[in-house]
Order: structure tokens, then sequence, then C-alpha cells
């Protein structure tokens, strides 16, 4: 089953590789957050995405041993690829912006996060199974936090209102991305391995638009997406920010090959 | 299809592999060598909750002997918990101090671990170091009602005062698995274990 494998690696990294973006995004908050206790949890949020990053990574490994013969180790996926060969979703690689701009990421990755891990936990395949299972109890936590920013924001001064509506707006158009299902992910689909995430629009949609009520924000309306006809992330197409984010990353590995602490 | 054969040759090498058993007590009695293994794991405190053992938290999930030597199944509580391989580390010392070297640990995250698995003794402990313990764990990830204003309130009380006017400030504390709370009757902040 050496085509399936190789779609399974590919899903493997997606997975991954949107973990360990975005928790290298809120790992730029580290000193920075506005105050200690958000410093803190921003940072533990991103050291969760880290450890479900390694498991998935860790059965990448595997994976591409049983179709390439040698495998690359959790590091070298993680420090050695470039831009191009990075699979995860445009929208966790958008700068942090203000808090606004940080949760209203944080708010539409974690509902999407949240329904495909709990999906997964269904997963034919039971390596999946159980990593999902294990990461969903994680991201129940990280889901109802930014929830909680997005009312407080929303629901809170008229200018924090203004900056959580507007945030909402920015990052709308790469939303599409996560549901948008291409070959390898079909083929898994069908194997009953990956999640169905058509069959999870609908639930992410009312769990937002819920949640704006709520906060007393409008769910944005447009319908252009970018990175629309399978162009995206996910096949490795990126907007101009990952390339900067991976320089700061990779730097040590790159400077310093092997370099371990 | 694994012939007679195969398996035959597997059992060879993994027998021409493993480590002589080290002590001959465990031969004997291996009933014996995994109370002592028990009991050498209960002396190991959790690196960031000292209060309380790693047997206690439920992290340790079984023990027993393979091939002459003790195979010890553990379990992450969090995926990107730094703990986890200081943990590891403690192990194979105390084993190897207990008399036991060379032992196996393996590490299982089916079923995931959970926070219902924390014995009362060591919630009891938690509580007494100024921790709440956690709740009941929820049965099932409930995708929807993920609003604050839709969330059932549930009363976390106070370490400290045991009063139930309690609120939570951050949903993340001194570490992953706890959250951060204060106390209005007795107005000190606590750690909140969260359920898990």
């Amino acid at each position: 089953m050496s085509t399936d494998d190789r779609a399974l690696f590919d899903y493997l990294l997606r997975l991954a590789d949107s973990d360990l973006v975005l928790a290298q995004r809120l790992g730029e908050w580290v000193g920075k957050g506005p105050v200690l206790e958000e410093d803190i949890a921003l940072t533990n949020v991103g050291l969760d995405l880290i450890g479900q990053a390694r498991l998935w990574y860790a059965y990448a490994t595997e994976v591409e041993a049983r179709f390439a013969g040698a495998a690359r180790t959790e590091d070298q996926l993680a420090f050695l690829r470039d831009g191009g060969d990075y699979r995860n979703l445009q929208l966790v690689e958008q700068p942090n912006g203000s808090y606004a701009d940080t949760m209203a990421r944080q708010f539409y990755f974690d509902q999407w996060h949240l329904r495909v891990l709990h999906a997964l936990t269904s997963s034919r395949d039971p390596r999946v199974a159980e990593i999902a299972a294990k990461a969903v109890k994680e991201v129940a936590y990280h889901a109802e936090r930014s929830a909680d920013w997005v009312v407080r924001l929303g629901d809170g001064t008229e200018v924090s209102h203004a900056r959580m509506q507007a945030a909402l707006d920015d990052l709308w158009p790469y939303t599409g991305e996560m549901f948008a299902v291409d070959a390898i992910e079909q083929v898994l689909i069908d194997a009953g391995v990956a999640a169905d995430v058509q069959a999870l629009h609908a639930s992410w949609r009312d769990g937002v638009a819920a949640l704006c009520v709520d906060a007393t924000l409008t769910v944005p309306a447009g319908e252009w997406m970018q990175g629309g006809r399978n162009r995206g992330g996910k096949q490795g197409v990126h907007t101009e920010h990952l390339g900067h984010l991976l320089a700061e990353m990779q730097f040590l590995q790159r400077a310093y090959p092997g370099a371990t602490w | 299809m694994v012939t007679a054969e195969q398996r035959a040759i597997a059992a060879t090498a993994r027998a021409a592999e493993a480590p002589r058993a080290v002590d001959p007590a465990m031969a004997r009695d291996e009933g014996l060598a995994r109370a002592q293994a028990w009991a050498a794991l209960a002396t190991i405190p959790d690196p960031e909750i000292p209060a309380i053992s790693i047997v206690e938290l439920g992290i340790v999930r079984d023990v027993r002997v393979e091939d002459g030597v003790l195979a010890v199944d553990i379990t992450p509580t969090y995926s990107g918990c730094p703990a986890t391989d200081v943990i590891l580390h403690s192990i194979t010392a105390a084993l190897a101090e207990a008399g036991y070297p060379g032992a196996r640990v393996v590490s299982k995250l089916s079923p995931p671990w959970t926070t219902d698995w924390i014995a009362p003794e060591g919630r009891r402990r938690l509580a007494a170091y100024g921790i709440a313990p956690p709740g009941a764990a929820a049965a099932r990830i409930d995708v929807s009602g993920i609003s604050p204003r839709r969330r059932p309130a549930v009363p976390v009380p106070c370490p400290r005062c045991a009063s139930t006017r309690t609120r939570l400030l951050a949903q993340f504390g001194s570490t992953a698995c706890k959250a951060l709370y204060r106390c209005d009757a007795c107005l000190e902040p606590f750690d909140y274990f969260k359920p898990h």
C-alpha cells in the first residue's frame, strides 16, 4: 500500500506542520504577553501543540521509512525542510498582530482543530486514533480559552470590539482552506483514515456563528478564500510570512548542522 | 501470515537480545519483583508537582516481567509535558537502585491519561500542597457549547478555606495541567488541577 503510505505521510505533515508553525507563532509572545497570565497561557498552548506535532512527526518518520526505505528524523522534518515542503494551513503562519489578531487566528483554528481531532479519534488507523484521543483533550481547553477571549474582546469596549471584528474579518479568507479536500485527503477519507473536513464545515460555521452572537460580533460574509482550488498551505503554497518564520525557527540547525543541546 | 518457524526465529532473536535476568529473585518470584518495583516507583515524585508520586498521578499503567527484565508501561499526562523525559530517567534509576537494572520503560498513548486516575490519597496530598484536586473528567468532548456564556460553571473549592466563591483567572497556570483561580473569600490565588 505504498500509494496510501505516501498520502498518509503528507497528511501527517499537514497535521504536524500546522501545530508546529502555530506553536512557533505563540512562542513569539514570550515575554511580551499583555499580562503575565496570558504570557504563560500562550506558551502552554504552544507547548501542547509542539507535543502533538512531535507525536505526528514521529509517526510520519515511520510511515516514510515504509515507502522510502530511509526516513528523516523528527528534527530533520522540522528544521531542514523549506517553506515549499511545509504543509501547514496558511492561517497559522499569519503574524501575531494585536492580541485580537492572535485570538481570532487561535479561535478559527481551535474550532477546526477540535472537530478534526474529534473525528480522528475514530480513524481506522489506530495510531492516528490514539494520537487524536490524546490531543483532543488538550485542544478542548485551547478552544475554551480562545472562545473566552473572543467574547471578552468582542463584548468589551468600543475599541476592543472594533479590533476583534477587524481581526475576524482579516483572517476570514484563510478559513476556507481548512475545509478543502484534495486528492491526497480524499484517498484517506475514503479509507476511513482522515477526517472528512467537508462534513465538519457546517458544525464549524455554526460554532463560530453562535460564539459571534455571544461576543456581539458579526460573522464575516466574504466568500473569497485564499488558497482556493487546492493551491494553499496544504499543497505547499504559502504566504510571504512562512519564510520569515522558518528563517528564525531553523536558523540554528542551518548555521550549525547537527547541533544538539 | 506469520509461520511457526518465523515465530521461533523471532523468539530466539528476542532471547539473544534480552539482557539476562539481573536478579535471581525475579526468576523465582515475579510477583515479588512486581511488588518491589511498584514500591520503588511509588517513591518517585512528579518533577513538577513533587507533593504527589508518579504512581498516585496515574502515570504508571503496568509493571511486568518480560524475558527476565522488568517492563514498565507509562503514559504521558500532556503530549508536550516537559517532565516526561525526567520521569523516564527517574524510573530506570529508581528501579536500578531497588535491584532491577536495565528495566524497559514503554510509553503508551492509549488509553489516554485522565485525571480520574489520580488516587484519593494523591488528591488529598494535592489539596494539602495548595492545589485544588481535579473534578471528574468530561465523559466526552463537547464540540458545541464552547462559549463561556453557555458553559456550565463547575464550582472549584479553594484548597485553603474550602469556599466555593472562587473564579477562574487563567485557563493555564504554572503548568499546562493547571488553571489559575482566585478565592473571593480568602482572596488567595491558587492552582486548580484541571479535569482532563
